[in-house]
């Protein structure tokens, strides 16, 4: 973000020259007025600036690669919004005055049966990384630019050769993960403890802004699809629709502890699809599956000799959470991808020209607040939707004989 | 390619800590939360039941009320009515003995005015019977000097006698 404070003093600097000028040579107002506004639009637009683009402007001492020092000095939107929708080793904060702000996250990695730890501040900018495995010989550990292992941990090998060693360090992502975690934890317990000491009275804090929200899961999601074993699978759905809709608002919040872009990761989301499938289909009953392989309403035909409906069926459980998982990833990436073009295209005129950026600055400012309204809907849609269809994908399997 | 292929380590934080958060969250939070909402609710149910019947008590209690007011009511037109008749009776009654009484005191009273009347009379009779024979004395006296006047005089006075008895 800081590079932005640095990019912004520079911009401004230039734009205050140009309005100088204008205001000189009183050739017109609207102008004047429009670059104010960008001015403060800028100073109030700064959230939405976090992300900053770190690759490209202020390396220019340390990075010597080809690829960096032709970009340099050039706005590049594409690795700033992509240096925000993706994982990274250390937690970029801002840049101030050419230097980075960041939060270095510890990399573990896992290779030859032996664990590795150690701060990512060692492997900025492509260093290297040496240190000793227990037979006293020498291991090396870098990120490498470019390449199929671009922006990862690899091992090089006493030949060159790179490979991936089992990497489960604390990224950007598994931080952001740790946080929210640990916030819907505590609040959760609050709500609880709320519970357990106002007994049945009126809820009341945040147990009353948390409250009407499990009734919805409840009685709006739960409750009509899966039928009377809905108390079951209720804390599940719970967790997962709080979890989503947490992560989705957290990930709005363009500041430090916040913001990383944690149900915008295929991970994240595959995950949560994988425990729906497997809840699904740990707690089926004998008709879920009976359904499956011979399912009811269908021409035998198209069971036997070839059998048609059973692959269908089958295909369809793991497709199911396939979809699942794109679709919350999908929604979330998109949304932070439009709210950041929106603010680049800012960056982009305004490098082309003062006054085309200042011009488009407000229209562009107005269509990422409301881009970014949007996107509180769509937390808040994307949570109902993957609890809904996991609570259908239960209903399904909850479901007796008899009740067909 | 990076931003759809699911990074193995990031799967496995997150199955961790996705992992305790729904255990924390399962076993600690949402039990007691869902719990305390449905007992809540049935709480509310039963004071919503409550109130209705509470409701429809009063409702009877009122209707009874308005039973009792229009017995009580007609109770006291009928001791109304009772205690007026008895009371007209009690004037009746009242006024026949008081003119039973006025009548005899009347009657009583025309008797005792009838004697004191013939008391007079017969006093007054007497009395003028005395002051006639005296005056008649007086008279005679002057009158009947001769003889036979005196003759006929008691002549006359003996066929009026005479008269008067056979009458």
């Amino acid at each position: 973000m800081l590079f932005f404070f640095v990019k912004l003093r520079f911009i401004k600097k230039k734009y205050i020259n140009e309005m100088k000028n204008i205001v000189l040579f009183g050739k017109s107002i609207h102008k004047c007025i429009v670059i104010a506004l960008f001015i403060i639009c800028f100073v109030l637009k700064l959230p939405n600036l976090v992300l900053a683009n770190n690759e490209n402007h202020n390396h220019d001492a340390e990075c010597l690669t080809e690829e960096i020092e032709t970009e340099k000095g050039k706005f590049n939107a594409g690795d700033l919004i992509f240096d925000h929708i993706l994982d990274s080793y250390d937690w970029h904060i801002c840049t101030w005055k050419g230097k980075h702000i960041s939060v270095n996250l510890p990399i573990i990695v896992f290779d030859e049966g032996e664990l590795y730890s150690f701060s990512s501040k060692h492997l900025h900018h492509g260093h290297e990384y040496v240190t000793q495995n227990k037979h006293g010989d020498d291991v090396i550990f870098k990120i490498p630019n470019h390449g199929k292992f671009e922006g990862k941990v690899v091992r090089v090998g006493s030949d060159g050769a790179l490979t991936r060693p089992f990497d489960i360090s604390i990224t950007k992502t598994v931080c952001g993960l740790f946080i929210s975690c640990t916030l819907l934890v505590v609040i959760f317990l609050l709500v609880a403890k709320g519970y357990r000491q106002r007994g049945e009275k009126a809820p009341k804090g945040i147990q009353a802004l948390i409250e009407p929200l499990v009734i919805y899961v409840r009685d709006e999601i739960a409750k009509p699809n899966i039928g009377k074993d809905y108390e079951k699978y209720l804390p599940y759905l719970l967790t997962v629709f709080f979890f989503i809709i947490f992560n989705n608002i957290l990930g709005l919040i363009p500041f430090f502890p916040f913001g990383a872009n944690i149900t915008g990761n295929i991970a994240v989301t595959a995950t949560l699809a994988l425990f729906t499938f497997f809840i699904t289909h740990l707690t089926g009953k004998r008709h879920y599956y009976k359904d499956i392989f011979n399912t009811p309403g269908v021409p035998w035909w198209l069971k036997f000799p070839l059998p048609l409906m059973p692959i269908v069926e089958v295909v369809g459980c793991f497709v199911k959470p396939v979809v699942l998982a794109i679709r919350l990833f999908a929604n979330i990436t998109a949304g932070h991808i439009v709210i950041l073009g929106f603010v680049c295209l800012i960056f982009i005129l305004g490098e082309m020209s003062a006054a085309a950026g200042g011009a488009v600055s407000v229209v562009s400012l107005l269509l990422a607040i409301f881009v970014d309204c949007l996107e509180l809907l769509v937390a808040y849609i994307q949570a109902y939707v993957f609890t809904l269809l996991s609570s259908l994908y239960f209903g399904a399997a909850a479901k007796e004989e008899h009740e067909h | 390619m990076e931003l759809i292929t699911p990074d193995f380590g990031l799967l496995f934080w997150m199955t961790l800590a996705f992992g305790i958060v729904f255990f924390i969250l399962a076993k600690f939070a949402f039990p007691v939360i869902n719990d305390m909402l449905k007992k809540r609710e049935e709480e509310i149910n039963n004071a919503l039941e409550k109130a209705e019947r509470t409701h429809q008590e009063m409702e009877k209690l009122q209707a009874d009320n308005e039973l009792l007011l229009a017995q009580a009511r007609e109770e006291r037109d009928k001791i109304l009515n009772e205690a007026r008749q008895i009371h007209d009776k009690f004037i009746e009654t009242a006024k026949n003995k008081a003119n039973e009484e006025k009548e005899r005191i009347i009657e009583s009273a025309k008797e005792t005015i009838e004697n004191e009347k013939m008391a007079a009379t017969t006093e007054i009779k007497n009395q003028i019977a005395g002051i006639s024979i005296k005056v008649a004395e007086k008279i005679i006296k002057k009158q009947l000097e001769s003889d036979k006047e005196q003759l006929d005089y008691i002549n006359r006075i003996l066929e009026d006698i005479e008269n008067q008895n056979q009458k």
